[in-house]
């Protein structure tokens, strides 16, 4: 009887250890969490997702020996969603390194969960500074761009070209909101004035209404703090209603597919700051005709985004020779990135610090092939555009 | 002169912008009332089959060339058919049961539209111009209306009252109602009441379809533009009155106004105004303003 317990006993014992030595030989998994079907798919999305196993592809599909596996899921949008399937796949699926895709409100409470569990967890889609300021965590990078850098980089260029007053269109939610008040920040230091702001529901199908107000105004600058399918339904109809030749419009957060969606006839001559653009140089445009072959599309800044930040975190891995989340994280910091997405180092608030650009859409005439849509105007180094240590409010940042 | 310490001028122009808005929401709860007032149905893919219609017209100009004016006969004909395909195939084993079932059929059906749109297209929308004759704008003296807008209104005034004219006044409309009500009694005297049901959830599609092609030149073609507006269109006829077709038609329009009017005083809460009407409609008037007490 007692040699019968001693052997199930055993048998117990031996169980645990061979679970706790697979979680260290097994596959390495990296997830990925973002919009999948709404307003913002088309901007990250399941192309994101494929962007960053084709980083694992290329890396060799493995670190340090072992396979890396890719884990992706919708969040719908919805913060609650996003944080349950993070903390799913870190308790049951041990999950190494999370990704976050668009969306601000997810974001922030993906980095909580990642905090908890000390994991690296690398944004790239979300906007809002506050992940690297007020809601800073040890485990957060903040990877593509984010509001203070899009007013930095947009604002000042409109501003030094004499468009001293403004009013704002605003998607309300976390995003909208930061984008407004770095904005803000940026104009009043700058001598310009804000006449006013309106505040409309995220996915709000029609702005006349919005513009008109925004219209009555008599700003110089009609400010679209919005993203996707919100900015792409305000723009055309501030072209409809005549808008745009009273107030100039400013699109703080416009991306690629945005100005495909809506024409070159609806967007000559916007400006508008992104982290990367496909046609800037010969490896930039290597990567985007692989993007273009399967999708028939160009990809935009985040999705290079996704593909830079999931082979930077393996050659970090590998680097450390661990993925435990300190370590890896303690890396990412030390590390120097250079590649066809940018080049760049992570501070201590985990905010990555690397050139902005600012760009003009051309005009039909200008654009000789499809998809050339962008002239440069102006290259932003990164502590120029993104938030400075000494305007942080992250407790990280040693002051 | 101020109206609520907003200017006139903008006051008017915002009523102006409700009434193109409200003439949206009457087609398009127009045509779920006419499903659900004849054939008991509450049809979940209206909102699908809208961005089906701007898809058809958008893709007719990309790919064939035809322009605004025949897309505006021919995406809703398009529809209409596929209406008559989705009742035929799905909709007509679904008759004398619970409405849920149809309500979950029709649900399901609209999924699998918007995810074949989804598929193909991507979600960021694609970019239909206004039609040459209608480009510009009229300034009438408070504000810049620009002439599309206009028609809209027209359009959707007269796709209205054909409408009701047609089911309220005419003897197709007459048979309509009393098979409705008694489909064998009906059947007895003569009248193919099978036929009529299935051309009448084709016409509801043609409705839905057509309001999707007078949308295309204002917003962004996506597949997501149905299920934006489903949910309003739904409130719109149960404040209405389920299957009253002047209900939906009067509804629609004034709630447009007040969602234009939220959009001034309190932009916040425009999403949720409706509802709000919807929810005091109901506790006073619980058949909604021009239902009738079953």
């Amino acid at each position: 009887m007692k040699l019968k317990t001693l052997v199930a006993a055993m048998a117990v014992g031996l169980g645990t250890m061979g679970a706790l030595a697979q979680t260290n030989s097994g596959p390495v998994k990296i997830g990925m969490i973002t919009d999948m079907a709404s307003l913002y798919a088309d901007i990250d999305g399941p192309a994101g997702a494929e962007m960053v196993k084709w980083a694992v592809q290329d890396f060799g599909g493995k670190v340090l020996g072992r396979p890396v596996e890719v884990l992706s899921a919708d969040h719908q949008n919805k913060a609650d969603v996003a944080s349950s399937k993070a903390r799913e796949w870190m308790d049951k699926d041990n999950l190494a390194m999370l990704i976050g895709g668009t969306s601000s409100g997810t974001n922030l409470a993906m980095a909580k969960v990642a905090q908890e569990k000390k994991r690296p967890f690398i944004s790239i889609g979300a906007g809002s500074a506050r992940l690297t300021n007020e809601d800073c965590t040890p485990y957060t990078v903040h990877y593509a761009y984010d509001t203070v850098a899009l007013a930095k980089v947009a604002g000042n260029a409109l501003i030094k070209a004499g468009n001293k007053s403004w009013y704002f269109l605003t998607a309300d939610y976390a995003f909208g909101q930061s984008l407004e008040a770095d904005a803000t920040t940026v104009i009043k230091a700058n001598g310009g004035t804000v006449a006013g702001s309106v505040k409309h529901p995220l996915n709000a199908s029609d702005f006349s209404s919005f513009l008109l107000q925004a219209q009555g105004s008599k700003a110089q600058i009609l400010a679209m703090a919005n993203a996707g399918g919100d900015f792409t339904n305000a723009m055309k109809a501030a072209k409809e209603f005549g808008i745009t030749k009273t107030m100039k419009v400013a699109g703080l957060l416009v991306f690629i597919n945005d100005v495909h969606s809506l024409g070159l006839s609806n967007t000559e001559g916007l400006q508008l700051a992104d982290s990367w653009y496909w046609n800037q140089d010969d490896a930039s445009r290597k990567f985007a005709k692989r993007f273009f072959d399967k999708y028939k599309r160009m990809p935009s800044s985040l999705q290079a985004a996704d593909y830079s930040a999931t082979m930077n975190y393996l050659k970090a891995v590998q680097t450390a020779g661990t993925t435990d989340g300190d370590k890896v994280m303690a890396t990412l910091k030390s590390m120097k990135f250079d590649d066809f997405y940018s080049k760049g180092t992570i501070r201590a608030d985990g905010r990555m610090i690397h050139d902005m650009y600012l760009f003009q859409v051309k005009g039909q005439k200008e654009s000789t092939t499809p998809w050339d849509y962008y002239k440069l105007v102006a290259k932003v180094p990164g502590d120029q555009a993104f938030t400075t240590p000494a305007e942080s409010k992250c407790s990280l940042i040693k002051k | 002169m101020e109206i609520f310490g907003i200017p006139l001028q903008a006051f008017l122009g915002q009523l102006v912008l409700g009434l193109v808005n409200g003439a949206f929401y009457a087609m398009l709860s127009l045509g779920l009332a006419v499903i659900f007032g004849l054939l008991d149905i509450v049809n979940f893919a209206h909102g699908a089959l809208y961005m089906v219609g701007a898809f058809a017209a958008w893709i007719m100009l990309d790919k064939f060339g035809i322009n605004f004016w025949f897309a505006l006969v021919l995406a809703p004909l398009l529809v209409g058919v596929l209406g008559v395909v989705i009742e035929r195939t799905f909709l007509k084993r679904l008759y004398g049961l619970d409405p849920l079932y149809g309500l979950l059929l029709t649900f399901g059906l609209s999924l699998i539209l918007e995810g074949i749109f989804r598929d193909q297209y991507g979600v960021s929308g694609q970019s239909y111009p206004v039609p040459e004759l209608l480009e510009g704008a009229t300034n009438l003296g408070f504000m810049i209306l620009p002439n599309y807008r206009a028609f809209v209104v027209l359009a959707s005034l007269v796709v209205c009252l054909g409408t009701w004219f047609l089911i309220e006044r005419t003897r197709l409309g007459a048979y309509l109602r009393a098979g409705t009500e008694n489909a064998k009694l009906v059947q007895a005297f003569g009248v193919n009441v099978p036929l009529m049901v299935m051309l009448t959830y084709g016409a509801g599609a043609a409705l839905a379809a057509m309001a999707g092609v007078l949308a295309a030149p204002i917003i962004q073609v996506t597949p997501l533009m149905g299920s934006n507006l489903i949910i309003v269109v739904f409130a719109v006829v149960v404040i209405g009155g389920m299957g009253s077709i002047l209900g939906s038609v009067v509804t629609g329009l004034v709630l447009g106004l007040i969602e234009g009017m939220t959009r001034v005083f309190y932009p916040e809460a425009s999403s949720v105004v409706v509802f709000v009407v919807m929810v005091i409609v109901l506790i006073i008037r619980p058949a909604g303003l021009f239902g009738k007490e079953a």
